[in-house]
């Protein structure tokens, strides 16, 4: 099907996608049982110059924007979600440094993770700060020069393999979410530590720990915009990452159903292939749709980023909320397909259900999700009748 | 270091079937592909460079389409590449690629080592490197899966034969074709796609490289083609039954008029 | 002028060439058919055509397509006769392929009422000459010389060539080994002639007489018939167990001919050492075969069975989930969904039912042979043959015979 990309776009997606067949796809299941980190495939994807495509070209990047990132995260997502991730989540950590960092910043940072040198992560969320962002309870203590971090960020992807990380943290803790700051840690610095690696459902290739800080300090430079604005950058951050989470689910959702097509022509059942049952036919067409529609919100709202529009941020839950959604049910509906073989972990697809259901709860639980769009529109709503008035 | 790569653009023949109502190769679908041997030589031929310094050349005779392989093998690292194309290559054998091959790498000068693989998926003769090789009065080896070092004027490689290896020495210029266990390749670069995009592919005609035109295409071919045939397949699988000593000598006699041998190192 | 081409005047755009063609070279993009104005003539694509002719066969009635068979000046053909051969040795032994290539050039010289010669040179190969003639060749075109080495190819094809320039038989075959595809080519580069490499068939051709060489091409999925007309010898090459070798003569009555006026060059190329290698396991993914044994192999000390058939042909082991899963066999021998995917020339399935996740690892390879005891296992309807046995009767008779052989 003809998505109107450009030959650089066409580019970008065939040469994730033959990094998905040959490098990925092959160790999908392996990794996903061990738990390992996928170094080797970094380096084949830093080697590609994936890495590069969404950072500006002043910085050794190629220029790309959220799309293109997007036409990346799909492709490797469709091979394994989890090593998928540690593509994407590296992007999310760079986006705040892109977005707000100083010349002097981006300048140290970007190059290095453009050459895919070194990967980075966010790190919001926290024990007791989950959908409730403002109730982060980290520190950075402003003294002389520095500021001194205390506190723990819970679920970080790419947390202990990532070498920058842009943490979230209060510097006045007085005016709560508004009183935050978004600063630069990088790996190795005094009093920053790692939890142990979490033992997850899915998306099990990726590492997701938690970033321990105790009394860890870091020069005032290291802020990206202003002391202040860590919630600004939190939030504008996770509008332009959305698309690439829902890209994610896009990929995942894809391949699950690639599989289910496959198998319903190799089963054979009553003297015929089980995809001559209109019931199968059924749940494929279903299924298939909604994975078009996915991509198609998806790619909506990465345009939307790459437009310069202010107010992304409907268009941003609605793809994430409706990819993730869909890929938990194509998932579901593949494993249904594939009967009691599916239900089997020699087969694919019980793993590509497991890595989907994480896709409706990070970045953004769906719920919240909702809630930005409900009022979004509710804002809109009251602007369109002000304006009417 | 000036490293040479000769490369042919290829059907994936992996994917090539016949359509057995028409008998006739189906083709559709089929993408053209950089022969994988020379995928190989390839990358063996950018590590040399990014190890001792110099440049990548790659050159392929062919069709105007070849210039798709130059650009993917521009892709995975080559810095220039030379696309040999004239009606009067067509119809060539392999002593006539071998010829104008030769012409090319002697026309273009100042090579140091000529890279291939051990030969195309498509015609599997292997005959391409020794005859450019002996076109260009310098010395061959064939089934590198190893070169251990190289200076301005020997190289050391590792030569792989069917019950081991030979450790060989040979002056510079040499050609040398390529196994696959001699490197892993890398994957293209999104950098290197796109100074592909924008490459300038000199084209080079018969005269450009002083070929004498006698000795190209059909008319510089000793062998040529005189039929081709789909040769006859197992169709839904054969079984044999009975006692071991028939069934064996059955299927063993099948698969020698089959032309295929599963005795060891007899493909 | 370009060799094939369409005589535009002459065709009536009827499409037989384009459903002969076997390459999808012709289509019909010329000028239009003469007085129509609704089809055009046909074009040639020389960038896909290889010339073969079947479009000229196709097109006999209105013989618009014509090819132009030239080539440059070869030898004088009647001044050759004779077929022979190369008898390659290394390190003590003549190459196996050898009386295979004698018996291929015993009958093509019964064919013509000619002799068989076998050239034969290197450091004390007169120790190879009684073997070679009890094979039934004629006559040993022999260069003894100490300072041949066995790895010394470019001394060998400067010998092979001159031997050639100077006793002229019409037919030379060499074995299509490692040896063979290197020097051989660069033989018929030095003497400009034709060769054509693993042939799976060699005859006279009654009414030509010339070398009628069938091989294999496009990755095996057609076969072509190839004449060296003009140029001779006539070479080619012919791989390990492909042709029937040579029955032994009770009583050999050929003889040896020293070739010392011939100079023995110096090598450019230095040899440093050989390194014997007998991997016992080939690496799975690349192995050109593949021996698996699957929940019918019963016992892990069965799997033996397996190793040594693997060993006999060279190939790696593989297995199927049911003996892995039983710790018959570690899991990185695992042929399946969730193991190895393997695509060999040879897929030998032993004791091996034929499951899907099975089949998912293993469907691609080029040949399936499946041996079970089970007639109706699904393993048969992939397989390109099966022997329906017992494994542990039929393995073992396989692996008998290959070794005889």
């Amino acid at each position: 099907m003809n998505y109107f990309l450009t030959e650089e776009q066409t580019m970008i997606r065939d040469l994730a996608a033959q990094i998905a067949r040959e490098k990925i796809a092959p160790r999908a299941a392996e990794l996903d049982e061990s738990g390992e980190f996928p170094w080797d495939i970094v380096q084949a994807m830093a080697k590609s110059d994936l890495y590069r495509v969404f950072i500006p070209t002043e910085y050794e990047g190629l220029g790309g924007g959220c799309f293109e990132m997007c036409l990346a995260v799909e492709e490797l997502s469709r091979a394994c979600g989890g090593i998928s991730l540690s593509y994407a989540a590296s992007a999310l950590g760079t986006i705040p440094i892109i977005l707000f960092g100083s010349e002097e910043q981006k300048k140290k940072y970007l190059p290095r993770l453009a050459a895919g040198e070194v990967l980075a992560a966010f790190g919001l969320t926290e024990p007791n700060a989950g959908s409730d962002a403002a109730g982060i309870k980290t520190t950075a203590r402003a003294d002389g020069d520095s500021y001194v971090i205390n506190g723990t960020k819970q679920w970080i992807t790419n947390g202990g393999e990532a070498s920058i990380y842009t943490v979230i943290a209060l510097t006045d803790p007085t005016r709560g979410m508004r009183g935050s700051s978004a600063i630069i840690v990088e790996k190795g610095t005094p009093g920053f530590e790692f939890g142990k690696k979490e033992n997850k459902m899915g998306i099990r290739a990726s590492a997701t720990r938690e970033l321990v800080f105790q009394d860890c300090r870091v020069p005032k430079s290291n802020v990206l915009a202003k002391e202040g604005m860590g919630f600004l950058v939190a939030m504008r951050t996770l509008d332009q990452s959305r698309p690439g989470v829902a890209s994610q689910a896009v990929g995942i959702a894809q391949g699950a159903l690639d599989k289910a097509i496959e198998y319903s022509r190799e089963r054979h059942q009553f003297g015929k292939s089980i995809s001559s049952f209109q019931g199968i036919q059924f749940l494929l067409a279903d299924m298939a749709t909604q994975v078009e529609a996915a991509r198609a919100l998806t790619y909506a709202a990465a345009r939307a980023i790459d437009s310069g529009e202010k107010d992304v941020s409907r268009i941003s839950a609605m793809a994430k909320v409706f990819a993730s959604d869909t890929a938990m049910k194509v998932t579901t509906d593949a494993v249904q397909v594939f009967g009691g073989y599916g239900y089997m972990k020699d087969y694919p697809v019980e793993k590509m259900m497991r890595d989907a259901k994480i896709t409706q709860i990070y970045e953004g639980t769906n719920q919240i999700q909702r809630e930005v769009i409900a009022l979004n529109l509710i804002k809109e709503s009251v602007r369109g009748a002000r304006a009417r008035a | 270091m000036k490293v040479f790569v000769c490369i042919k653009q290829v059907p994936d023949t992996t994917n090539v079937r016949i359509n057995p109502e028409t008998n006739t190769l189906v083709r559709e679908g089929v993408q053209s592909i950089i022969n994988p041997f020379d995928v190989y030589a390839l990358e063996e031929g950018v590590r040399l460079k990014e190890k001792h310094g110099g440049t990548v050349t790659v050159i392929t005779m062919g069709p105007p389409q070849a210039a798709d392989a130059l650009r993917d093998a521009i892709a995975l690292g080559a810095d220039n590449a030379y696309l040999v194309s004239d009606r009067a290559f067509a119809g060539a054998d392999t002593l006539a690629t071998a010829y104008a091959l030769a012409c090319t790498v002697r026309k273009l000068g100042g090579a140091d080592v000529i890279l291939m693989g051990r030969q195309a998926i498509d015609g599997d003769t292997g005959q391409v490197g020794p005859g450019v090789a002996e076109n260009l009065g310098i010395s061959h080896i064939t089934d590198i899966r190893k070169i251990e070092e190289i200076s301005d004027s020997r190289i050391v490689v590792e030569r792989l034969l069917e019950d081991g290896y030979a450790r060989l020495a040979a002056r510079l210029p040499v050609v040398l074709t390529v196994v696959k266990e001699i490197n892993t390749p890398r994957l293209p670069s999104l950098k290197g796609k796109l100074a592909a995009k924008k490459a300038e592919i000199p084209v080079l005609k018969a005269s450009d490289v002083d070929a004498d035109v006698e000795r190209l295409g059909l008319n510089g071919s000793p062998t040529q083609v005189m039929k081709i045939f789909t040769p006859t397949r197992p169709s839904g699988g054969k079984k044999f039954t009975g006692e071991p000593a028939s069934t064996v000598g059955a299927l063993l006699s099948e698969l020698t008029l089959a032309g295929i041998s599963i005795r060891k190192n007899g493909k | 002028m370009d060799p094939i081409r369409v005589i535009t005047k002459n065709c009536i755009g009827c499409k037989l060439c384009i459903k002969s063609c076997p390459f999808d070279a012709i289509a019909l993009t010329g000028p239009l058919v003469e007085g129509r104005t609704d089809r055009n003539t046909a074009v040639i694509d020389l960038g896909k055509c290889t010339l073969c002719g079947a479009c000229v066969e196709a097109c006999k009635r209105y013989n618009a397509i014509v090819i132009t068979r030239r080539t440059f000046k070869g030898q004088e053909v009647s001044a050759y006769s004779g077929i022979a051969i190369f008898a390659e040795h290394r390190r003590g032994k003549i190459a196996s392929v050898v009386p295979e290539i004698i018996g291929a050039a015993r009958d093509l010289a019964k064919q013509r009422a000619s002799t068989v010669s076998a050239i034969l040179v290197g450091s004390g190969v007169r120790a190879f000459t009684d073997e070679l003639l009890s094979y039934g060749v004629d006559e040993i075109w022999m260069i003894d010389n100490p300072s041949i080495g066995d790895f010394d190819e470019d001394v060998q094809a400067d010998l092979v060539s001159e031997i050639l320039l100077e006793k002229k038989p019409e037919v030379f075959l060499g074995g299509g080994t490692v040896v063979g595809r290197s020097l051989l080519p660069r033989v018929a580069a030095r003497i400009l002639t034709g060769l054509t490499a693993d042939c799976t068939e060699l005859s006279i051709d009654q009414e030509s007489q010339l070398l009628k060489q069938t091989r294999p091409a496009f990755g095996g999925n057609i076969m072509a018939t190839i004449l060296t007309q003009n140029h001779r010898p006539q070479m080619a090459t012919v791989r390990h167990k492909v042709m029937t070798p040579a029955a032994k003569v009770s009583d050999p009555k050929g003889k040896v001919i020293e070739l010392n006026h011939i100079k023995v060059p110096k090598s450019k190329l230095e040899f440093l050492e050989f390194v014997e290698e007998k991997t016992a396991t080939v690496n799975l993914v690349e192995a050109d075969v593949i021996v698996s044994g699957g929940r019918g192999i019963k016992d892990p000390k069965n799997f033996d069975l397996i190793e040594k058939l693997a060993l006999t042909t060279g190939g790696a082991v593989g297995a199927s989930r049911a003996a892995v899963d039983a710790g018959w066999i570690p899991y990185s021998h695992q042929v399946g969904q969730t193991g190895k995917t393997v695509k060999p020339t040879v897929y030998i399935a032993c004791g091996i039912s034929g499951a899907i996740q099975h089949l998912a690892g293993m469907k691609a390879s080029d040949m399936i042979i499946a041996i079970n005891s089970d007639p109706n296992a699904p393993i048969f309807d992939v397989a390109h043959y099966g022997i329906v046995g017992d494994l542990f009767q039929v393995v073992p008779e396989l692996i008998r015979r290959l070794e005889a052989s």
